[in-house]
């Protein structure tokens, strides 16, 4: 490589030259079977129209399959299981009329294109010193006509005015959407809200949930507000676990008697990035996130024991209400959900 | 529309029906394989019945859990691993653990793992009766529970959703829970033992009780996971039900290295 | 026949009398292009990015970008009656009601997963080969924001339906933005229209997908091939192969064949994949809410290195002045894929400015003729994968019975641990094989002969190597490292600029110091001469040796047809 690096091909015959010895070194063109014997080739021939044929075949297959098998249709194949018989059908049929076109045109071309390799000579990239003078002088030239480093006023006003014209397209993103305010801190939870089953509404009392049992809930006006909104936001951030184990087993809380009988009620939505956490033990009272695997210690103040997350899960102090439902005793002391710059301590 | 509402409700027809037998397959299948002794007729509720139940507790569980089922404390000192206690367990946690093969455990590990059975129906039947009069506990389902015919697969989808698909994955197929532990996947799982597996909770399962979660929810999610188990994949192979990891694995194995192939072959020389 | 080329004579007249192509045309259809299979690795990427947008065209048509809620009717019996939005109901409509539909969705998916595939092991190719050299530096930078934009259609693409998982994803990348200092708060709400999850951000994300970025992409795309075209291919050393030169075969007939016909194999091997394996069965995954999640909630393996990253960083957070710094998030899911994407960008301009290494460079390395690279590159290579296991470590304990924990702690030392030892493993193997070749060179292949010669010594018989793979061997470059400056000069002065100097002759050390030279022409001759010897002296115990056949019971017969 070295010998070679930098040839000045400066000419055309030192160019033929320098293709001329390539060439003498390269190893000499076997000839294929297809091109001694033409059997050979009148079979590679052959195989190359058969597979544009069958091409063509599956294309009229196709139209066939998409006319004849309703879209519902399931068909048992073995291996597969059961499948859509309109899916695999198109899916093989178009698969193989494109498949067929390349594989042919390849075959073809191996087989029986004429095929010898050959030479190109690679040029300097760069342009010769007098080329790039030239351009220099050029660019000069109409610099100097149009005054641009002599007219410094000029000049500086254009890159001001270039420099903030961009400003009014940040500017029109500006409603994109409200700034947010404290509505991070804010949940549909407050003093009284009545807790109710996820998805079917029902109230709870302390008797249903069985000890070491767990169920989603939310607050009973979420259904109400969420049509209200015509959003999840209010979801989003109102989801809570009821999960229930023995009074004595429950180390630490993060209020006195947050709980109702050994009842607890903490946010479902991870600290870390926001996934609702429901993967409850209910020996170890760990609750693992499936998306990043964060664990908190529901039975010790929902605290973190292994994982990404950093803050503990936020517990929502509960009691009964007169008719003995689980209510909120007061909303979130601290904000659910992942963190945010402005959020601190609290 | 006509045609196709028809078409639906024959499909849900189907669902239910192949549903249904293949409940039916699965018991035979469990019991044929569990009969290694002749069936001892005993009639249900008998007293031949808790006998027959007590000296199988004496003969296959006491060794861990006590010999009145009070639990016998892991020790250390000897290696010893005990159990816990059975008062209070309920027919149906014996059911469910023994018609899973889940106990006798074998070799304790991190979790029980779902196993053949070791007991025939009748036996199985007799040691929870007996279990039972240890002391109250959640009870087997009764053939009306478990009876599937009005069960709105959709809402049992909803339900599905919000309280298992966390740990049992969004087709069932199961996921990782800490320390080693997991969540089984539930394509082997009986409507009963489904059943059975909410109201007690068995290891470290939370415990969806009746008065949360009612029959008539636990009948529809019962149906959305048999439905589950019937639905076929249209795409082609399911790959498994477990999501985008194993479509990834597929790519980078069969397809991408199918592509290289093929590029391979363009290349090589003819000779 | 003729009629064909009267027609494309009088078409071709029609263009010329217009745009004056005679002479373009005539300088470019037989423009030569060498062939190896690894050249082809990004013809898989434009190819399936072709068909990425013919179905993405497709789905267009039926996708509607809503997030109004709405209760599903369609055919698909356990969603029925079930709230979800127009975007995932009509994606369901897609799967289930539109012929042809489900296949093309599979199709769209497929050659996504394969486009950012193909990018990534082309990358790797161009890398290990040294080809991103000058003068291709900003070649490698433009396939560097290729494969940025593709990640991010995909991203945007996974994230359109609003079944679960796309919804999860949106969720965890929403809480990536909300971590980043001073403005994240305000970006989320400007992107998402409000809260978390709103109702304009289908709409928004589905321009993005639809326009931005393939725009984008068309853009990037179209310089890439531009430079190709225009710089020529590099090409592998060979016999004839030199630096100022191409060898391989014309535009016209054969690459017209063979990479037209490459089309057509990678549309035709994803759409068959596509009627047979399953992909994204949104249907079972369900619609998204936010209070919902399902094991094994993972991301297309492309994004699986972040969501890799995001599981191993140990939970740090700061709170300073009342001000919230999520390390635990910022790290793994911001600065790492930064730093990741700049080191690449940027990565032939270190390795030029290590080794002072200024030339055009159009024929290839061999990875073990760039032994530090190589490395570089394996390192790479190492903590990618394990950022990956980090990503499925769920499915990994699931399936191997082992503990997530345990996994977890492993890979947080791991990915630390394991890419120096797979640096310094790669570099010694790089090594081994340059000696190799050297041994090759010197004492030809070993053929596995042993003869005893008359004097009763034991040899070994080499054959020389072929002139080809001589040409291939001889090729290696020969690289010395700068030598390392002066810091005083020899009036006890110190040299200005000294300490980048030196920083440079180390870092040109690092690069070349152990590089096994290649053998001298003295060395050669001798060698030469030696196995000529050799040959010789073998010749006549070769002769005696092929009259021996071995018979069926283990003894030796003389081969009677030799022997006559």
């Amino acid at each position: 490589m070295t010998t070679h690096e930098n040839l000045p091909a400066t000419t055309e015959s030192a160019e033929a030259a320098a293709i001329e010895k390539a060439a003498a070194a390269l190893p000499a063109h076997r000839p294929r079977r297809t091109d001694v014997d033409p059997k050979a080739a009148r079979r590679a021939e052959r195989q190359v129209a058969a597979m544009f044929l069958g091409s063509a075949l599956m294309t009229v297959l196709f139209v066939v399959a998409f006319v004849a098998i309703p879209v519902d249709e399931t068909v048992y194949i073995w291996g597969f299981g059961t499948v859509n018989a309109s899916n695999i059908a198109l899916g093989v049929t178009f698969g193989l009329a494109i498949l067929l076109i390349g594989t042919g045109a390849i075959h073809w071309s191996k087989k029986l294109m004429n095929e010898k390799e050959e030479i190109q000579l690679r040029h300097p990239l760069a342009s010769s010193d007098e080329e790039r003078e030239a351009a220099v002088e050029a660019f000069q030239t109409y610099q100097a006509d149009s005054g641009f480093t002599q007219r410094p006023i000029i000049r500086r006003s254009l890159l001001t005015a270039m420099v903030l014209f961009p400003i009014p397209m940040v500017v029109l993103l500006r409603d994109l959407g409200p700034l947010p305010g404290e509505v991070l801190r804010e949940t549909l939870w407050e003093p009284g809200s009545r807790i109710v089953i996820d998805p079917t509404g029902r109230p709870v009392r302390p008797s249903d949930l069985a000890l070491g049992g767990l169920i989603s809930a939310m607050p009973a006006d979420l259904p109400e507000v969420q049509e209200e909104e015509g959003n999840l936001n209010a979801r989003a951030k109102a989801a809570i676990i009821l999960v229930r184990m023995e009074p004595q087993e429950i180390v630490s809380q993060q209020g006195d008697n947050w709980d109702y009988g050994g009842i607890l009620a903490f946010s479902k939505i991870c600290t870390h990035v926001g996934c609702p956490i429901a993967l409850y033990e209910q020996r170890t009272h760990h609750l693992l996130c499936p998306c990043h695997q964060s664990t908190f210690d529901l039975a010790d103040s929902g605290n973190v024991v292994f994982g990404p997350a950093a803050r503990r899960l936020p517990q929502l102090p509960i009691t009964i209400d007169p008719e003995g439902f689980l209510v909120a005793v007061d909303g979130f002391a601290e904000p659910v959900g992942p963190s945010f710059w402005e959020r601190g301590d609290a | 529309m006509k045609k196709r509402s028809r078409r639906r409700s024959f499909a849900a027809g189907i669902l239910m029906g192949s549903a249904l037998i293949l409940v039916g397959t699965g018991y035979a299948v469990v019991s044929a394989e569990t009969t290694p002794s002749p069936e001892p007729a005993v009639a249900a509720g008998s007293l031949e019945q808790l006998q027959l139940g007590r000296q199988l507790f004496l003969e296959g569980c006491s060794s861990c859990h006590g010999l009145q089922g009070e639990g016998i404390a892991a020790d250390n000192a000897t290696g010893g691993n005990g159990g816990p206690s059975l008062i209070g367990a309920g027919e149906a946690s014996v059911d469910f653990q023994v018609s899973t093969g889940r106990m006798p455990l074998a070799v304790p590990e991190a979790q029980a793992p779902r196993k053949d059975v070791q007991y025939s129906q009748a036996e199985i039947a007799a040691m929870a009766a007996y279990v039972a009069t240890l002391g109250p506990g959640p009870a087997n389902p009764t053939e009306e529970q478990l009876n599937l015919e009005n069960a709105n697969i959709a809402e049992g989808g909803e339900i599905f959703r919000t309280n298992c698909t966390q740990c049992h994955n969004f087709a069932g197929s199961g996921g990782a829970l800490t320390n080693g532990q997991y969540a089984p996947s539930l394509m082997n799982a009986t409507p009963e033992q489904i059943w059975q597996a909410m109201i007690t909770g068995p290891q470290q399962m939370p415990v969806f009780s009746n008065e949360t979660i009612t029959d008539e929810d636990k009948q529809n999610l019962i149906a959305y996971v048999e439905a589950l188990k019937v639905e076929p994949n249209p795409g082609g192979l399911g790959l498994g039900r477990i999501g985008p990891v194993a479509e990834g694995l597929f790519l980078w194995t069969a397809g991408l290295l199918s592509l290289i192939a093929f590029a391979v072959w363009i290349g090589a020389k003819v000779r | 026949m003729s009629a064909t080329v009267k027609t494309a004579g009088k078409t071709a007249g029609w263009v010329d009398d217009r745009f004056t192509s005679s002479n373009f045309l005539k300088r470019n259809i037989g423009k030569v292009f060498p062939e190896h299979w690894s050249f082809m690795l990004g013809e898989i990427a434009l190819y399936s990015f072709i068909v990425v947008m013919l179905s993405g065209v497709y789905l267009t048509l039926f996708f509607k970008p809503s997030m109004i809620e709405l209760a599903y009717n369609g055919s698909y019996v356990p969603l029925k009656g079930v709230k979800m939005t127009e975007a995932y109901a009509s994606t369901l409509n897609i799967s289930f009601d539109i012929r042809g539909g489900l296949l093309m969705r599979q199709i769209h998916h497929w050659s996504a997963l394969f486009f950012v595939a193909a990018i990534s092991v082309h990358l790797l190719r161009v890398f290990f080969t040294g080809a991103f050299r000058k003068p291709r530096e900003l070649n490698w930078v433009i396939g560097v924001g290729l494969l940025t934009m593709a990640l991010l259609a995909g991203f945007a693409g996974y994230s359109l339906p609003d079944d679960l998982l796309s919804g999860t994803g949106l969720r965890i990348a929403q809480g990536i933005v909300l971590s980043l200092p001073l403005v994240g708060t305000y970006l989320s709400f400007f992107i998402f229209g409000g809260e978390f999850p709103g109702t304009d951000f289908i709409s928004r994300l589905y321009a993005v997908h639809i326009l931005v970025v393939p725009g984008l992409i068309l853009a990037l795309l179209t310089a890439h091939l531009m430079m190709v075209w225009y710089q020529k291919h590099t090409q592998f050393p060979g016999l004839g192969r030199t630096n100022d030169n191409v060898v391989g075969y014309p535009l016209l007939p054969i690459y017209m064949a063979k990479a037209g016909g490459f089309f057509f194999v990678v549309f035709g091997v994803i759409t068959l994949i596509s009627g047979l394996v399953t992909i994204n069965p949104i249907w079972l995954y369900g619609p998204y809410t936010p209070d919902q999640v399902t094991a094994g909630s993972q991301p297309d393996w492309y994004i699986g290195w972040l969501e890799g990253s995001l599981r191993m960083m140990p939970n740090v957070e700061w709170v300073i002045f009342g001000y919230t710094l999520s390390w635990n998030i910022l790290v793994p899911a911001v600065i790492l894929p930064g730093l990741v994407f700049t080191v690449m960008a940027i990565y032939p301009w270190i390795e030029q400015w290590a080794t002072g290494d200024k030339r055009e460079h159009h024929l290839l390395d061999r990875p073990r003729n760039a032994p530090v690279r190589t490395s570089l590159g394996a390192m790479a290579v190492s903590f990618y994968v394990l950022l990956w296991i980090g990503g499925g470590n769920d499915l990994i304990a699931s399936f191997f019975d082992m503990s997530i924990n345990t996994i977890t702690w492993f890979l947080r030392f791991a990915i630390f641990l394991v890419p120096p030892l797979v640096f310094v493993a790669t570099k010694r193997i790089c090594l081994g094989l340059q000696r190799r070749d050297r041994d090759k060179l010197l004492h030809g292949m070993e053929t596995g002969n042993i003869l005893r010669l008359p004097h009763g010594e034991f040899i070994e018989v080499h054959a020389p190597i072929s002139d080809e793979e001589k040409a291939v061997l001889m090729a290696k470059p020969e690289r010395t490292p700068l030598t390392m400056p002066e810091e005083i000069d020899e009036n006890g002065v110190a040299m200005p600029g000294a300490r980048g100097a030196r920083l440079r002759a180390k870092l040109s050390n690092f690069y070349y110091a152990d590089n096994i030279p290649l053998p001298t022409r003295e060395e050669l001759e001798a060698a030469e001469a030696h196995l000529r010897h050799e040959v010789e002296q073998a010749a006549p115990a070769m002769e005696e040796d092929r009259r021996l056949i071995p018979a069926h019971d283990g003894s030796v017969l003389h081969d009677p047809a030799i022997d006559k």
